[in-house]
């Protein structure tokens, strides 16, 4: 909690050095262990679902990711996920991906989220076409996420859009970028997380995270090339329903990679989904002595509900409440549009 | 052809030397490019260039040539064309998470910059392709750029 939190919908005072007016940045900044999730946007055009889903995470994030088109599926927009949550004062990362769009509707949309009060956006190049449900659809990769972090960058330093035409007001974001230690090349990785600094990063959300060894080796590079000292590192993590949705996600997920002692310990288990948790938590808490490691980034797909649980189990919040829509008490017409989500 | 464009990487070394050649024969070549005009002779540079690149590394004409800084692997061949990968869904045995049947072209260009006296320029950013130069010369916009430096903005190498 800031004294000066927001009336919702206004962005908060920009701190000296900062260079957006969100939450996220003073919590990683401040030093403390950030925690951020990730709401799956609704099949619906439903305002409702969008509300009931962000308040799961009230009290236990700094911020919430709204995916754009995630495993190139069909879901309501990122962009409107957080038209519709910073009206609430919501702290969101805004996913964006090069996949749906070009550079002229990505640009359009970078203004108009850090208009709305998005503070954060994550730069992704995107899962491709094939993999979701609409394999049919044109891909579009007219940048990459390191063109795009640049342009991002750019657009918020310098002031221009990437054509070099001036802005009358740059968008004051948290740029953020994806990594995934966990898949080869290996070698290659903490190079490419480098790239991704210069590009413009500041924070990261990697991949789930299984493997911690794979994690520190990766942290070692990083912090032998003083990667750790210019971004903030949020480890990706998740609890697996079962030994067989685990396997599956190996087998089928790209990019997902679950050393088999995960799998035996879930199988293992009388309550799999309880060992999921479990794991979660212990995962949580390894990752938290790593050196250069700055937060966790949980992605619960279709277990939002225990990521209150798991947040607390694993203390990382150190007693620490994120502010939330339901703490803010200055406005009637506010209080009772949240009272009606309980 | 893809077991071609694999051999090309497997002797990136080799790619880089011949490239050097090519282009200071494109540098010294570039006053008579001048006399006969650069739009006469871009159609049949281009019909060259994209006949030879396209048997070695599946070039895709993307007029921004990259190849010297990835590792002689084109990441027009990439399904997501990213400029500078590798993404996040690399297959645990190195291929494609789109085209299963495919290394990832980033594994690939990873393993050629190791074999190229250059190969360190795999570690800077390429900026986001210029779609208006598709189905160009990349070899003519370097001859022009070596000679008269402020003929062509965009940078182009390979």
């Amino acid at each position: 909690m800031y004294e000066d939190e927001p009336v919702p919908g206004y962005p908060l005072p920009i701190r000296e050095g900062h260079t957006s007016p969100g939450r996220l940045e003073r919590v990683l900044r401040e030093g403390h262990f950030a925690v951020t999730s990730e709401l799956a946007p609704p099949d619906s055009a439903d305002p409702n679902q969008v509300y009931e889903r962000a308040a799961i995470f009230d009290g236990y994030v700094d911020a919430i990711n709204a995916t754009d088109g995630s495993g190139a599926h069909c879901h309501m927009s990122s962009s409107s996920v957080c038209a519709l949550l910073t009206r609430l004062g919501y702290s969101l990362i805004q996913q964006i991906s090069c996949r749906d769009k070009n550079r002229i509707a990505i640009q359009g949309d970078i203004l108009g989220g850090a208009a709305m009060g998005v503070a954060n956006m994550l730069c992704l190049s995107g899962d491709g076409v094939q993999t979701g449900d609409h394999p049919q659809a044109k891909p579009v990769f007219d940048l990459d996420c390191m063109s795009l972090l640049e342009i991002a960058r750019t657009m918020r330093d310098e002031s221009t859009f990437q054509s070099g035409r001036k802005l009358d007001s740059p968008p004051r974001v948290f740029l953020g970028a994806a990594a995934n230690p966990f898949v080869e090349p290996y070698d290659w990785r903490p190079l490419r997380l480098a790239k991704k600094i210069v590009a413009g990063a500041q924070f990261i959300q990697t991949q789930y995270c299984y493997d911690i060894d794979r994690l520190k080796q990766y942290m070692q590079v990083a912090r032998d090339n003083g990667l750790d000292e210019k971004v903030f590192m949020l480890v990706g993590v998740g609890p697996m329903a079962s030994a067989r949705t685990a396997n599956w996600i190996r087998n089928n997920v790209p990019g997902v990679h679950i050393p088999d002692a995960v799998i035996d310990r879930l199988s293992g288990a009388d309550d799999q989904k309880q060992e999921g948790i479990n794991l979660c938590v212990d995962l949580i808490q390894e990752i938290r002595e790593i050196k250069g490691v700055n937060g966790v980034h949980i992605m619960a797909y279709r277990q939002e509900h225990a990521v209150p649980k798991i947040v607390e189990r694993s203390g990382v919040l150190d007693g620490r409440t994120p502010w939330h829509p339901k703490l803010y008490k200055g406005d009637a017409s506010v209080q009772q549009q949240m009272d009606s989500y309980e | 052809m893809y077991r071609l464009r694999l051999w090309s990487v497997k002797n990136a070394g080799l790619m880089e030397k011949t490239y050097q050649l090519v282009e200071r024969v494109l540098v010294a070549m570039a006053p008579v490019f001048e006399v006969i005009g650069y739009d006469r002779v871009e159609k049949p540079v281009a019909f060259i260039e994209r006949g030879i690149k396209g048997a070695l590394f599946d070039c895709q004409m993307c007029g921004q040539c990259a190849l010297s800084s990835t590792g002689m692997s084109c990441p027009m061949n990439c399904p997501k064309e990213i400029r500078n990968g590798p993404c996040g869904g690399v297959r645990p045995d190195g291929f494609c998470e789109i085209k299963p049947e495919m290394r990832c072209v980033w594994v690939e260009a990873w393993d050629g910059s190791q074999r190229m006296k250059n190969g360190d320029e795999i570690k800077t950013i390429q900026f986001a392709v210029d779609h208006r130069l598709k189905g160009s010369s990349s070899w003519l916009s370097v001859a022009r750029e070596k000679t008269e430096p402020s003929a062509t903005a965009t940078g182009s190498e390979g």
